[in-house]
């Protein structure tokens, strides 16, 4: 399989993982080591069982002799001075501080060539030889390159002993299989059957208006698997930030009886204001509301002038946590009969959440039930 | 009825799973992370692969030679992704790779934002391939279609043996609907086909009239030959140009003599209408909204769901011209319909 410069390293795991069984060989060049570099540090620290001749001739024969990964600074090659300004890589340094537990060097015209190359072959992890050789087409050309001088260069290098010991570990596709054999397997999607009424026939919208960490996408969907209690269709579009942790964290929530089109809201039957950035974020909407909008509002936050049915739970005074609040705001909402009834609700939590979570989740319920709003 | 809550992503991993895919490499970007998440959960328990590549090139690589192993393979990503992987694009293109690519879309340029949704690849992925070859784009509007499509997609990569796309977007793949999974009608599932008996294997060689050529696994008792350079049908590395040209038609023909065949599209024509709004993705919906609450003032047909339906389809449904045809799209027009508006007597 001859593919694209520098990522044959790539396609080999591929195939290796799909066919452990084969025996993989890849060949690459200086440009290739080059170009595919992160690869190479990669397969070094996988430890899939390939191996890795690396035809090294000192420069990019093809296009003109320019200098590559391995150019020596002090020769003469095709990119004018550059090769002058960079240090050549260490190839044999580099792959083992990678973790490649087979390492050799070797002349592309020593005599054992073929023993070092079915060595490599037999060592179960990954193995790479850096093979030296001459470029006749154009390294040669500028530069005085032999047989000998090859020889008399990697006799001045450091001996490597194979494997080495620190790098020496569990090869990569004996391992994924193994622990792969002990993943359970996940069962098809469960489905909510109809269980209960909802309060209203028709078309509803929750906007949830909160920041990260306020599990206001858990709440979301909590709403919708309530929604699913009831038969209707649900649909839930959420905005956040990439930051972890930080910023405004907002979930659009419609149940419908008909197919639901757009998922973005509009004209919220209910809004739920639970943090000063989500209200900030989507102040506009707020603008055009009437009192046919109930807006549940965490104690402490400034809404825009509108003109909407206002709640104002007691949260502090229930010690309800902030990344509490938009379950707790749910629970308001049941506990008032609109969009959701609380069995509509629990049933939800029963199915999303277990044990302690279930448990605390419902506690939660019962404490807002005995609030005043 | 019952419903299960689900959103885009995780609904193209079910496609994946239901298409017998059992390989799939990625590198995370958001909105396409859960995909991976999901099939990291969902493929090794059925003897599947699902790794992390150390970057989005070496991740579709990853695929490729698993494909060239003969397994259905899938990569996830997004626009910044997307641009990595275009070199083995057409990698996929030219030399006959099936893979099934999800490009999860968010808004670009470059990094862009991360979390908000968009349709401005389009065009990266209709000419993203050095070469200009026509691809297979389909874009879901829903959860449904995330599954359905997924499906079609795998089948006709394995057909045609080639990249196929899903253009999905943030606002579809992190959004949650209800959907019932095990009602939507699941099309046949199709497998590569392998060479009849009795004759030598020769990689890229097709009969008169077929379009797709054989496929046999790498590593198997035949030797199979790949190369990303321009080949003769033997798989070497060629500059014969009738050969090349040979190639280079029929990798042509191969979609666009059966583009009808892969349009998977809705239609609402009505008698008389003076408009006609062509739309796809995420923007369908919207536009489906409009259709519904404005019908009685326009009169006006509407058409979704893959990228190519819209260069197909609606049109010749009509027999007659349109005053207007907008053409609806989350921030890119795609270049078939675009290139045809400017030859429509009123477009």
């Amino acid at each position: 399989m001859h593919g694209l410069h520098g990522r044959a390293l790539t396609y080999a795991a591929g195939l290796k993982m799909t066919r452990p069984e084969l025996t993989v060989i890849v060949t690459m060049g200086d440009g290739g080591l080059g170009i595919g570099g992160a690869h190479i540090l990669s397969a070094c620290r996988r430890n899939l069982d390939i191996t890795l001749l690396i035809l090294n001739n000192f420069n990019f024969g093809m296009t003109g002799g320019q200098f590559s990964a391995t150019t020596p600074s002090e020769v003469q090659v095709g990119s004018g001075f550059l090769n002058k300004l960079e240090r050549p890589l260490d190839v044999c340094g580099v792959v083992s501080s990678a973790g490649a537990a087979y390492v050799m060097r070797c002349s592309s015209y020593a005599k054992d060539l073929a023993r070092e190359i079915e060595n490599a072959i037999g060592f179960e992890g990954f193995s790479i030889i850096d093979i030296w050789g001459i470029c006749p087409g154009r390294y040669t050309k500028r530069n005085k390159m032999t047989p000998q001088i090859i020889e008399n260069s990697l006799a001045k290098l450091p001996s490597i002993t194979n494997p080495i010991p620190e790098n020496i570990r569990k090869e990569y596709g004996r391992h994924y299989r193994e622990l792969a054999a002990q993943q359970k397997p996940v069962p098809s999607p469960a489905k909510i059957e109809t269980k209960f009424h909802a309060p209203d026939s028709g078309r509803k919208e929750v906007v949830i208006l909160g920041s990260a960490g306020q599990r206001i996408i858990t709440a979301g969907e909590i709403l919708c698997l309530a929604g699913l209690t009831a038969g209707l269709n649900v649909t839930q579009k959420n905005e956040y930030d990439i930051t972890v942790l930080r910023g405004a964290c907002i979930s659009e929530v419609v149940f419908s009886p008909e197919e639901i089109g757009y998922t973005g809201i509009t004209t919220p039957d209910v809004v739920l204001a639970l943090s000063q950035e989500g209200v900030d974020r989507r102040k506009h909407l707020f603008d055009d509301l009437d009192k046919n909008t109930l807006i549940i509002r965490a104690e402490e936050i400034n809404l825009p002038p509108c003109n909407a049915e206002v709640q104002q739970p007691n949260f502090k005074a229930q010690k309800i946590k902030s990344n509490d609040r938009a379950l707790a705001a749910l629970s308001v909402l049941a506990k008032l009969d609109r969009v959701i009834y609380l069995d509509m609700l629990e049933f939800a939590l029963a199915y999303r959440f277990q044990d302690k979570i279930l448990a605390s989740a419902l506690d939660l319920v019962e404490r807002v039930k005995g609030l005043g709003a | 009825m019952a419903f299960c809550l689900m959103e885009g992503n995780e609904a193209i991993a079910w496609g994946a799973v239901a298409s017998e895919c059992r390989f799939f490499a990625g590198y995370p970007i958001t909105p396409a992370t859960t995909i991976f998440n999901i099939l990291l959960k969902l493929l090794p328990p059925l003897g599947g692969i699902c790794i992390q590549g150390e970057d989005e090139i070496a991740s579709i690589g990853y695929c490729l030679g698993a494909s060239m192993a003969g397994r259905k393979v899938m990569t996830a990503t997004s626009g910044a992704g997307i641009s990595l992987y275009s070199e083995h694009i057409s990698f996929a293109i030219g030399s006959e790779i099936p893979i099934v690519i999800v490009d999860v879309q968010r808004l670009g340029p470059s990094t862009g934002s991360a979390t908000r949704g968009a349709d401005g690849d389009i065009q990266f992925l209709r000419w993203g391939n050095s070469g200009g070859l026509p691809v297979i784009v389909l874009a879901p509007v829903d959860v449904k279609d995330c599954y359905f499509l997924t499906i079609q997609a795998f089948n006709l990569a394995e057909k045609f043996r080639c990249p196929v796309f899903i253009a999905s977007n943030k606002e579809i793949a992190m959004t949650r609907e209800n959907i019932d999974i095990h009602a939507i009608a699941k099309p046949e599932i199709i497998e590569r086909s392998v060479p009849p008996p009795g004759k030598p294997f020769v990689p890229f060689e097709t009969s008169s009239g077929q379009l797709t050529p054989y496929f046999l696994p790498i590593g198997g008792n035949v030797p199979v030959r790949q190369t990303s350079s321009t080949h003769g049908p033997d798989g070497y590395i060629t500059t014969d140009s009738d050969k090349i040209a040979k190639i280079q038609e029929r990798l042509k023909t191969k979609l666009l003599s059966t583009v009808t065949g892969f349009s998977f599209y809705e239609s609402y024509p009505e008698q008389g209408a003076d408009t006609l709004l062509l739309t796809y993705g995420v923007t369908a919906r919207a536009a489906r909204d409009v259709y519904n609450a404005q019908k009685k003032i326009w009169h006006g047909g509407i058409a979704f769901n893959s990228q190519n339906a819209l260069a197909r389809a609606p049109r010749s449904d009509q027999g007659k011209s349109r005053e207007r045809q907008p053409c609806c799209g989350g921030g890119d027009e795609p270049g078939p319909v675009c290139q045809r508006d400017r030859t429509h007597p009123s477009g």
